[in-house]
């Protein structure tokens, strides 16, 4: 680099937005597989391709393999444009790549073969997990070593997320995966009984907390305000509400467990932490919402900030959703039901998918050296295919839900059960194949965005774009 | 001293605190650089994106 001037090192993020894409459609189509084989159970090819053990496989894969790589992706963009400096950690850097793909790729070889733990969301077997800490404390090690070289005295805000993010999945995941090897695909958890529980869903509400709220924070503080062309509407606010969700986030976990073996105390520390929750989530909806006031009029013709506002607006009503399900008479009505399904995608498919379709469509052309993508009206079309998807999914699992949980609560004058739970079964078809028809429109969203990425990609000059000078900030 | 008034401590402690930032975040002696730190996406001049993403950078100069 000596007499030239530094560059951005964006090759690692071409790599992961591509990457985003490309796990994105292996991640959602596995979803629509498995959403069919719930309507035509005949596509249980079995064992590998039953649903128990595809099950896993459309949750890590979108869950870490479309989000993770969209993570990597945006906050490496960020960070490096926000400290003014390049990326930071040598060789580390594409290990946190490669490293990722091959995680990603042994979920893929060791889930249809039936190895698992068993724990909702951490169902990679120890080796893999290794695997996953050493990748994961390797990120830690750049972002946070790119931070410490930065070149502004401030921290941006959507660092501040993006960290919280890296030390809390950290933690979850090294504290949760602590177990025992039998053989080289088996292992058992070093926690007994309710204990297990516990542990396990402290790290599978904190996974939602950290991984799919606080990182997607981070990159809607970033992308929101550069598509609108406006800082972010209360810098305030982000620092108050950032630090509401870390104090908050970690206590919510034991709403998984109500009415079950766990403490009543602690079930009840678990709701009203939830219900507590709703003014932190709502504290960033409404800070990135208004970051759009007084240029609403971009929204009109911007298919990019439609995705990002759009995104917004399912986070905060699946912020609403999530504390009010958390509410033990509700969720006795809820848990066990497809509400729960449908609540989760109101957040994975609204929030999380879209706030990262939205980001990926904004890096892609200045990562290829274009001025714009292949087709805007392309990206149009994708965000009514998405949205309309999502309505499809969402409306559909709520009203199964809600009837599945009324059904099998149902009692006859002499307090029998009013409806066997085959009786629900059949109640479900019809919903469950309006989510397939939800989940296969969100997929040709997502292959139509790959259609567009491949053309933006095509005879594209790739540049090394130059740090910005020191200078130029603290003018 | 028992291990629960050690416990109602710590929270009574983290109320404090999270009150403290508050007081921070909102207080006037942070302004200035909350300002400077919202204005740090802003920074990149030879961002090659799309025609309304220079016009909007153009903007937050002027207001400065």
């Amino acid at each position: 680099m000596s007499g030239t001037q530094t560059t951005y090192n964006d090759k690692v993020i071409r790599q992961f937005s591509v990457m985003t894409v490309i796990w994105g459609i292996v991640g959602m189509l596995v979803g629509v597989i498995i959403a069919a084989q719930l309507v035509w159970p005949e596509l249980n090819f079995g064992p590998w391709l039953t649903f128990g053990r595809l099950r896993p496989l459309h949750t890590n894969a979108v869950i870490f393999a479309f989000g993770g790589c969209a993570l990597f992706a945006t906050s490496y963009w960020c960070v490096q444009r926000t400290c003014h400096t390049r990326l930071w950690g040598g060789p580390l850097i594409p290990l946190t790549f490669w490293g990722w793909q091959l995680i990603i790729l042994l979920a893929a070889i060791s889930f249809p073969l039936g190895i698992t733990t068993g724990k909702e969301y951490a169902e990679l077997e120890w080796p893999i997990d290794i695997l996953i800490a050493v990748v994961w404390v390797s990120y830690a090690v750049v972002f946070f070593g790119t931070i410490a070289t930065r070149k502004v005295s401030h921290i941006y805000v959507a660092n501040w997320f993006f960290g919280a993010f890296i030390i809390a999945v950290a933690l979850l995941h090294i504290v949760n995966s602590a177990e025992v090897p039998i053989t080289l695909t088996k292992s058992y958890s070093a926690y007994a009984g309710v204990q297990d529980a516990m542990v396990q869903w402290w790290y599978g509400h904190n996974a939602v907390g950290f991984f799919l709220t606080a990182g997607f924070l981070g990159m809607m503080y970033y992308f929101v305000p550069k598509q609108a062309g406006r800082p972010v509407y209360s810098y305030r606010l982000s620092v108050v509400h950032f630090w509401a969700l870390i104090f908050t986030y970690m206590w919510a976990g034991p709403h998984h467990l109500h009415y079950t073996a766990l403490p009543d105390w602690t079930q009840s520390v678990g709701m009203l932490f939830s219900l507590i929750l709703l003014a932190p989530s709502w504290g960033g909806m409404i800070n990135g919402i208004m970051t759009l006031s007084g240029a609403w009029h971009k929204l009109r013709d911007d298919p990019v900030l439609k995705f990002l506002i759009t995104s917004l607006s399912f986070y905060g009503m699946s912020t609403f959703e999530g504390p009010m399900m958390s509410i033990k008479t509700v969720n006795a009505l809820s848990h066990y039901t497809d509400w729960t399904v449908g609540h989760v995608h109101s957040g994975a498919l609204g929030w999380v998918a879209m706030v990262s379709i939205g980001s990926i469509y904004y890096l892609l052309p200045r990562l290829f050296g274009k001025s714009g993508m292949y087709s805007t009206g392309l990206v149009t079309a994708h965000f009514w295919i998405a949205t309309i998807g999502t309505v499809l999914y969402i409306a559909s699992m709520w009203i199964a839900g809600v009837m599945q949980g009324l059904m099998w609560r149902a009692v006859n004058a002499d307090g029998t059960l009013a409806y066997s739970f085959v009786e629900s079964v059949k109640g479900s078809y019809p919903f469950w194949a309006i989510r397939w028809l939800g989940g296969v429109l969100f997929l040709v969203g997502m292959i139509i965005m790959a259609y567009n990425m491949f053309k933006t990609m095509a005879g594209g000059k790739v540049q090394n774009v130059p740090v910005i000078a020191p200078a130029a900030h603290h003018a | 001293m028992d291990i629960n008034d050690l416990r109602s401590i710590v929270t009574v402690a983290g109320l404090l605190c999270f009150l403290a930032i508050v007081a921070w975040a909102y207080g006037k002696s942070s302004k200035k650089g909350f300002e400077e730190a919202a204005n740090l996406p802003f920074a990149e001049e030879d961002d090659h994106g799309p025609a309304g993403d220079r016009r909007a950078i153009a903007e937050t100069k002027e207001s400065k």
